[in-house]
């Protein structure tokens, strides 16, 4: 735990990335995230943990508005990146997600070859001007996603045709390739063995170097292993926040002593 | 001790696993009933197919071939062009008649040539052949006028009763009351056959030929209804994929899910069940009445089968697109491609399998519709030409294959009975291709993910 702590405090973590005001978020009737308040932190990983249906994945998809493709969603409240709110008028979705990556729960690469997986986004929002530029940016993000040397031998090959890991990673590398400056993981980790965890792992640590990395997680060991700051979610309540090493250590809350003793979750 | 530590009580089976309780034995009975059953109905079903198959096999492929009398005809300038100009207006100023003498001089040298001993006149003889014999004859002169005046093999049709009596549905007693032919007639044919003159063979004027009239059903063809269908099929695919294609995308992906758009979705599934009769009296009001289209043309009767194919491309279209896991379009939103671009990059051509399948089958099931186009004319027109041009194709009057089956279906000489189940057969064969083509090109475009 010791290192944990020293880890966090190796970031500059003063600057606020994002910073969540009053969120609310509606699924038709049900009140599903109660005013949340949270400032999360620039090049630093910052985990949500909390049981099932406690609305940290929802709270995670208000940040790069994936909720706005459910009819029945509504979110109140403010969410800032970089002190600009993403639900005001003048933003455009898809220019937010350009700059917020996801990563998704199941690994969910394109029907096409790995190349294509990558390329699929700098080519929408131009980012490469020529073939050269493109490829470049291909095995860039292939190396950063620390899966370049599996696949540079088979890049034209269906990136279905990889394993769960390597298909997660292809994934990230394909979040990271559109130059996102925060990336989002929903559980990345939950449809892997733990040799493929660790490797996910090891890169989302790598990952905080250069992103704000914001993921949600059902696996307590997990936040502690490659978060700095953790937030604990409970039936839509944002119950505590704080750094990751205090959390696990010595946390404030109540529930959240029972849920990460294993009493409730 | 305890009764658990007692290795007895363990040890003892309460039942053997080597003997069924009556309970299994109930539930394994029911099984095998079950099985009994299903196999019983796929018998059945075999049984009717392999019936279905075999009566239209037998009863159809005697259309395919036909009987012709192969003769030495010697084209009369005398007779045909008096002039000697080889004018074409004035060689197109002899009717019919006119070739009726070369026809008989045909018989006659025929008769001599191969030593055939018969009593009947030569006006008895020309009877054998079919009434289109001197139009066919006709014909050929006028596109070949170069020819007059020499003596050129020339294939006549034979009457129908003749092409009945070569493939066994006329014999002499059947034929006791018929004034179409007589018994010396019948034997003239055999005579004719022994020589070599008479013969049956393939008939591709029945494939692409067009309709005759009732008189001549040996020259009837379904080849002008076949191309009446081919441009009602084309504008069924112009109209019908595109705008189902839209509709579907637009109400799967982009429509909000509100009352609205339920009723539409309810309408377009009713839409699907409402029987063929009442888009073809639709398209009588609206497109014929009211629009003011050309009646029996293959544009209005594509319109028509359009209205009816689209809520089965929209049905299967969105099926398609619901069965594209959402995770795809999550992948494509979260690398910031718009709505749009989801949909056509990533979600588009995994569904398009599926929606390759429906659109055919949907066109499969409009190529065998009949009902509509009885009412906007398309049953019971003779065309006699093929069309020249596109527009033609699409303007002027034509019928359709099933309708022209029902039309031959319809009419008094067996002959035609004959040639109706000939059109199923051709009809059959281009709906097994299609449906042949569905399952290609889904198992080729099909793609994991």
């Amino acid at each position: 735990m010791y290192d944990i702590a020293k880890m966090g405090t190796d970031v500059d973590q003063n600057t606020t990335k994002i910073s969540a005001r009053n969120v609310q978020v509606y699924y038709g009737d049900t009140h599903a995230i109660k005013d949340v308040n949270v400032e999360i932190g620039a090049r630093s990983v910052t985990a949500f943990i909390g049981p099932s249906g406690c609305g940290k994945s929802t709270f995670l998809r208000c940040i790069n508005r994936m909720n706005d493709t459910i009819d029945v969603c509504r979110v109140d409240g403010d969410i800032l990146i970089d002190g600009e709110d993403i639900y005001d008028k003048r933003v455009d979705p898809v220019q937010l997600r350009a700059k917020v990556g996801m990563v998704f729960q199941k690994p969910n690469p394109f029907p096409k070859s790995i190349y294509d997986n990558i390329a699929y986004g700098p080519r929408i929002h131009g980012l490469a001007k020529n073939k050269a530029d493109l490829d470049e940016i291909v095995e860039k993000s292939l190396r950063r996603g620390a899966i370049w040397n599996e696949v540079k031998d088979r890049l034209h090959a269906p990136g279905t045709g990889l394993s769960g890991g390597q298909q997660q990673r292809l994934c990230i590398a394909r979040a990271i390739a559109t130059e996102p400056e925060v990336l989002l993981m929903d559980e990345p980790c939950s449809a892997l063995d733990p040799i493929a965890t660790a490797q996910v792992e090891e890169l989302i640590d790598e990952l905080r170097n250069q992103f704000s990395v914001v993921i949600v997680t059902h696996s307590m060991q997990q936040a502690a292993r490659v978060s700095q700051k953790t937030a604990f979610f409970h039936l839509g309540n944002l119950v505590e926040y704080g750094d990751t090493s205090q959390i696990f250590t010595n946390p404030q809350d109540e529930r959240t002593e029972s849920y990460i003793t294993g009493r409730i979750g | 001790m305890t009764d658990v530590s007692q290795p007895n009580s363990a040890g003892t089976p309460q039942s053997s696993l080597h003997r069924l309780d009556a309970r299994t034995k109930r539930r394994n009975a029911a099984e095998s009933r079950f099985k009994f059953y299903g196999i019983v109905a796929i018998l059945i079903g075999l049984l009717m197919l392999v019936t279905l198959l075999y009566t239209i096999l037998s009863k159809g492929t005697g259309a395919f071939s036909q009987t012709f009398v192969t003769m030495q005809v010697e084209l009369l300038e005398s007779k045909l062009d008096k002039s000697g100009t080889r004018d074409l207006e004035k060689i197109k100023k002899v009717t019919t008649f006119g070739y009726a003498p070369l026809i008989k001089g045909a018989f006659e040298k025929s008769v001599l040539e191969h030593g055939i001993d018969t009593d009947l006149k030569t006006k008895d003889m020309a009877k054998i052949l079919s009434k289109s014999a001197a139009s066919q004859l006709r014909g050929y002169v006028i596109a070949n006028p170069d020819k007059i005046g020499e003596t050129i093999e020339f294939r006549f049709l034979a009457n129908s009763r003749v092409d009945g009596y070569l493939k066994g549905r006329v014999s002499r007693e059947s034929i006791a009351n018929d004034k179409n032919i007589t018994a010396a007639q019948l034997d003239f044919v055999d005579q004719l056959i022994a020589a070599g003159v008479l013969e049956k063979t393939f008939n591709i004027d029945f494939i692409i030929g067009a309709d005759a009239s009732d008189q001549r059903p040996e020259a009837a063809g379904i080849g002008v209804a076949m191309v009446g269908s081919l441009f009602m099929m084309l504008v069924v695919l112009a109209l019908a994929l595109p705008i189902g294609v839209a509709a579907s995308i637009y109400l799967e992906e982009f429509a909000p899910k509100n009352w609205i758009t339920d009723i539409i979705e309810v309408n377009i599934s009713n839409l699907a069940a409402v029987p063929s009769i009442v888009f073809g009296i639709l398209g009588l009001a609206v497109f014929i009445n009211y629009m003011h289209l050309p009646q029996s043309a293959p544009l209005v009767g594509g319109l028509v089968l359009t209205l009816m194919t689209l809520p089965t491309i929209i049905i299967s279209t969105r099926a398609a697109l619901k069965a594209v896991p959402p995770s795809i379009r999550d992948a494509a939103l979260g690398v910031g491609a718009s709505k749009m671009q989801a949909v056509f990059h990533h979600v588009l051509p995994l569904a398009a399998p599926g929606i390759l399948t429906g659109t055919i089958i949907g066109l499969a099931q409009a190529l065998g519709e009949t009902a509509p186009l009885l009412l906007i004319g398309m049953i019971g027109f003779i065309a006699s030409n093929m069309p020249e041009t596109i527009g033609e194709g699409l303007l002027s009057p034509n019928s359709a294959m099933p309708a022209q089956i029902y039309e031959w279906a319809k009419r008094a000489d067996p002959a035609f009975y004959e040639r109706a189940w000939g059109g199923i057969i051709i009809l059959l064969i281009f709906l097994i291709s299609m449906n042949t083509l569905a399952v290609i090109l889904r198992r080729r475009f099909e793609r994991r993910w």
